[in-house]
């Protein structure tokens, strides 16, 4: 437009002059003003709108984090069957009994079915002192978390919290709880919250994405070497290209509905371990670690082959024709000297592939994780669990209580992830200094 | 990668040379196996990623043909008067119910058969259909009229109820319609201003903090956000427009939730777009006085919107493929409404509380999730390929 008004473009004038007094013609009608006070003010809070927004983002995870924190520590309200103090023998407390005492303890408060069933189960003489006191604990005494309050109610608001304890359950005692501590890691899962353990979703966890690791990774630096070292610029290549890159954006859920057709179903004498005889007759029905570990493979390939071949891009050329010049093959070009100095970013993306496969949920709940699973897994074809299943699983409960074991559970699985982003910066640095 | 391949062959065949000094020396190729071992191998690797599509397409396409193609049996009220002989052809049928036409299939017992003609109160039937025995049956045995589930039904019904043949999947797509719109009403705005800030005004350190910070958003596992919104944003929305408004699980909460999960890709897209554009046409904006507002909002951004245009519409499919925070927060139970403060559940939704239990196959709740799955994986790709054209075509080259 511009360049149209320019007096130069316009034949008509014969100086020049014309088009400018036109233009001033114009301006007299109209008079020029430049706003100047009120576009910057405008300016001004544009940019005040445009960091509120990036702050929003911050403010958000802050408000998650609290959230989690919040729930997963706090004062509750636990209410014992039999309160501790009568169980006294010989005016010692339970805590402090010796393990004769707390059988003894156990023989006059159970059942006599119920103990004889305890006995032959596992003589206490085998019994350390510790199971025999958490038997008394959970049989005897029997302690049941009545209500809970987040942490900063019961930093800011204690008082009357404990005037509504004392007046709602009278023979309750207080106590400040943290839902997660070391008991929560190493006991199984249970159906009560107080003695809830997420001990088998961590192994079902680890053990699923240890085999994701050990069938997406090599698949996926394999076939980006293929994309960036072999391929030729033909349909076949181009179509893997663009099919990649629409498989990135397929919903993982729809992997899921993949897994339970072909490695659940159709595949269920190989991943149930029924070819090879190794089947756990309880299990044989294909919803297995290694459906899971496949369908989380085939959900994280795209990733990993995309991130490999800008790693693999990255590498300068003078460095295959060098290996090419000493008359290297290709393979060995590749092997020797493509890869050692591709490996930093290629473990970058991979680590990046497995943190998105170990949040992962939908998937795994289609393919049939087991909700409720008290057996450590034992192998590729044992039924399993995982971590954000029993997020989930607990989430999803009415009731309250879990809410807190479920926030404890989403802390260790964001310090697993926290965990495992931090070994791929150090990987990245240690390597990316040897090369 | 032709000079390659020479320079393999010649230095191959040097090495050979001492040995075979007095021989022609042979500038072919020399067949290495090993070597075409190893790149089938890789090519295999890369042929894998197409056959997982392929594998998509089709346990996805057979399963829902198995859906479309299943036969529903519904209680036409009808019952027969007379006894019918393994023979016989002609059904004597009782006074009410649904009308059955010539064409139908009616199940009797075990035995279906096929409606050659009907006329009131009589009916006259092929015997025997779709492998069955023609049998015996006894008078007043009750009928049952066979139906299939029809596109139009599946694409228009505003029931989705297999179990009791209500195959309507308006419902499902609604609240996915709801959850993505709110998504995309929080990330836009959110994610294009964060965009423009860390781009144009923020400083390197500042950049440094926030773009990071922003990245771990997305990092965060999808169940965990779920817990967010059915524990944070719940209770927020219920304290600001109150319960009796907003019920406990309410599509609201997922779709704001869902809007700050897809944040970071919105923005962290929508900056490579905007600083993509050149700084030439910066500078010569601000040669002519313009403000940083005005060299952000009507330079750079009309310049770089073809790469904002696919940031929004990946965000998109993104959201209508998320399916952890609508299956915690938004509700179980399909639930026909626009209503943002109700529940109502999702597509992803239903598919993962459906599968969540112990399901048979060949239930027609698993035919069922396939069909939805198939729907679903059809939108996001239908998404991600415009986002693609999109960029490719309307790319603004600058020199």
């Amino acid at each position: 437009m511009a360049r149209n008004q320019h007096p130069v473009g316009r034949s008509s004038s014969p100086d020049g002059r014309r088009p400018a007094l036109e233009r001033s013609e114009g301006s007299l009608t109209e008079p020029f003003t430049n706003n100047l006070l009120s576009r910057h003010r405008s300016a001004r809070v544009g940019q005040m709108l445009f960091l509120v927004s990036t702050i929003v983002g911050i403010v958000v995870l802050t408000a998650l984090l609290f959230n989690i924190v919040n729930s997963a520590f706090g004062l509750a309200a636990v209410q014992d069957k039999v309160d501790p103090t009568t169980l006294v023998r010989d005016a010692v407390l339970i805590e402090h009994q010796t393990k004769e005492q707390l059988v003894q303890v156990l023989e006059d408060n159970l059942k006599p079915a119920v103990f004889q069933t305890l006995k032959t189960g596992k003589p206490f003489e085998q019994r350390s002192h510790k199971e025999v006191y958490d038997l008394v604990v959970d049989r005897v005494v029997q302690p049941e978390v009545k209500q809970t309050w987040p942490l900063f109610d019961s930093l800011l608001h204690r008082q009357q919290i404990l005037a509504g304890i004392a007046q709602e359950y009278p023979g309750a005692r207080v106590q400040f709880l943290s839902w997660i501590d070391a008991r929560f890691l190493v006991t199984p899962q249970s159906s009560q919250v107080e003695r809830a353990g997420v001990r088998t979703a961590i192994l079902g966890s680890l053990w699923t994405i240890a085999l994701t690791i050990a069938i997406a990774f090599p698949v996926g630096v394999c076939a980006a070497i293929y994309l960036e070292e072999y391929a030729r610029d033909n349909w076949v290549s181009r179509l893997i290209r663009t099919n990649i890159n629409n498989l990135g954006g397929v919903p993982s859920i729809i992997y899921g509905m993949l897994g339970l057709a072909i490695f659940v179903r159709a595949l269920q004498s190989l991943t149930s371990g029924t070819l090879f005889g190794l089947a756990d007759p309880t299990t044989a029905n294909g919803r297995t670690i290694l459906s899971a570990g496949l369908t989380l493979a085939l959900l994280i390939l795209p990733v990993i082959i995309i991130n490999s071949r800008e790693a693999i891009r990255a590498v300068p050329g003078s460095l295959r024709e060098a290996s090419f010049g000493l008359g290297a093959t290709k393979w060995q070009t590749v092997w020797a000297h493509v890869l050692p100095s591709a490996l930093p970013g290629i473990l970058t993306g991979t680590i990046l592939a497995i943190s998105r496969a170990i949040g992962e949920t939908a998937p795994l709940v289609v393919i049939g994780a087991s909700t409720f699973i008290n057996k450590d897994p034992s192998g590729p074809f044992s039924k399993f669990t995982t971590l954000p299943i029993q997020i989930y699983q607990w989430t999803a409960r009415p009731q309250a209580e879990f809410r807190n074991i479920a926030a404890a559970a989403i802390i260790v699985l964001l310090v697993l992830l926290l965990a495992l982003n931090a070994t791929a910066i150090l990987l990245r640095n240690r390597y990316s200094r040897r090369v | 990668m032709q000079d390659e391949t020479a320079l393999e062959s010649r230095a191959g065949s040097m090495a050979a040379m001492p040995v075979a000094a007095e021989a022609p020396i042979d500038l072919r190729k020399r067949p290495r196996i090993r070597e075409a071992a190893i790149q089938g191998f890789l090519f295999l690797c890369g042929v894998l990623s197409i056959l997982t599509t392929l594998g998509i397409v089709f346990e996805l396409g057979r399963e829902s043909l198995g859906f479309f193609a299943r036969q529903v049996w519904e209680d036409s009220n009808k019952a027969l008067t007379v006894a019918l002989a393994p023979h016989a052809t002609e059904l004597s049928l009782s006074r009410g119910g649904s009308g059955i036409q010539a064409g139908d299939l009616v199940r009797v017992e075990n035995e279906v058969v096929l409606v050659e003609a009907a006329t009131g109160q009589l009916a006259t039937v092929v015997r025997g259909r779709q492998g069955t025995q023609a049998v015996t049956h006894p008078a007043n045995t009750a009928l049952f009229l066979g139906r299939g589930v029809s596109l139009i039904e599946f694409f228009t019904g505003t029931r989705w109820s297999p179990q009791i043949g209500q195959f309507g999947i308006l419902p499902l797509v609604t609240a996915t319609l709801v959850t993505s719109l709110i998504a995309m009403l929080v990330a836009l705005p959110l994610g294009l201003s964060a965009a423009i800030y860390l781009s144009e005004y923020a400083s390197e350190p500042a950049r440094k903090i926030l773009k990071p910070i922003l990245e771990v958003l997305s990092g965060v596992p999808t169940v965990v956000y779920g817990y967010f919104a059915l524990t944070f944003m719940t209770p927020l929305l219920r304290g600001i427009f109150g319960a009796n408004t907003v019920q406990i699980y309410n599509m609201a909460s997922a779709g704001l939730v869902i809007g700050i999960l897809i944040l970071p890709l919105v923005s962290s897209m929508s900056e490579d777009a905007l600083s993509a554009v050149p700084r030439s046409l910066r500078e010569a904006a601000y040669a002519m006085g313009a403000t940083k507002l005005e060299v952000a909002v009507k330079v750079v951004v009309p310049a770089a919107l073809s790469g904002i245009a696919a940031a929004f519409i990946l965000a998109m499919s993104r959201a209508v493929g998320e399916t952890m925070i609508v299956a915690i927060a938004a509700g179980q139970g399909p639930n026909f409404t626009f209503n943002p403060f109700r529940s109502a559940e999702t597509m992803t939704g239903h598919m993962v509380r459906i599968s969540g239990g112990d399901l048979s196959y060949d239930s027609i709740d698993y035919n069922s999730i396939f069909a939805i799955g198939l729907l679903l994986f059809l939108i996001t790709l239908l998404l991600n390929i415009i986002s693609q054209r999109i960029v490719r075509r309307f790319r603004e080259v600058y020199d």
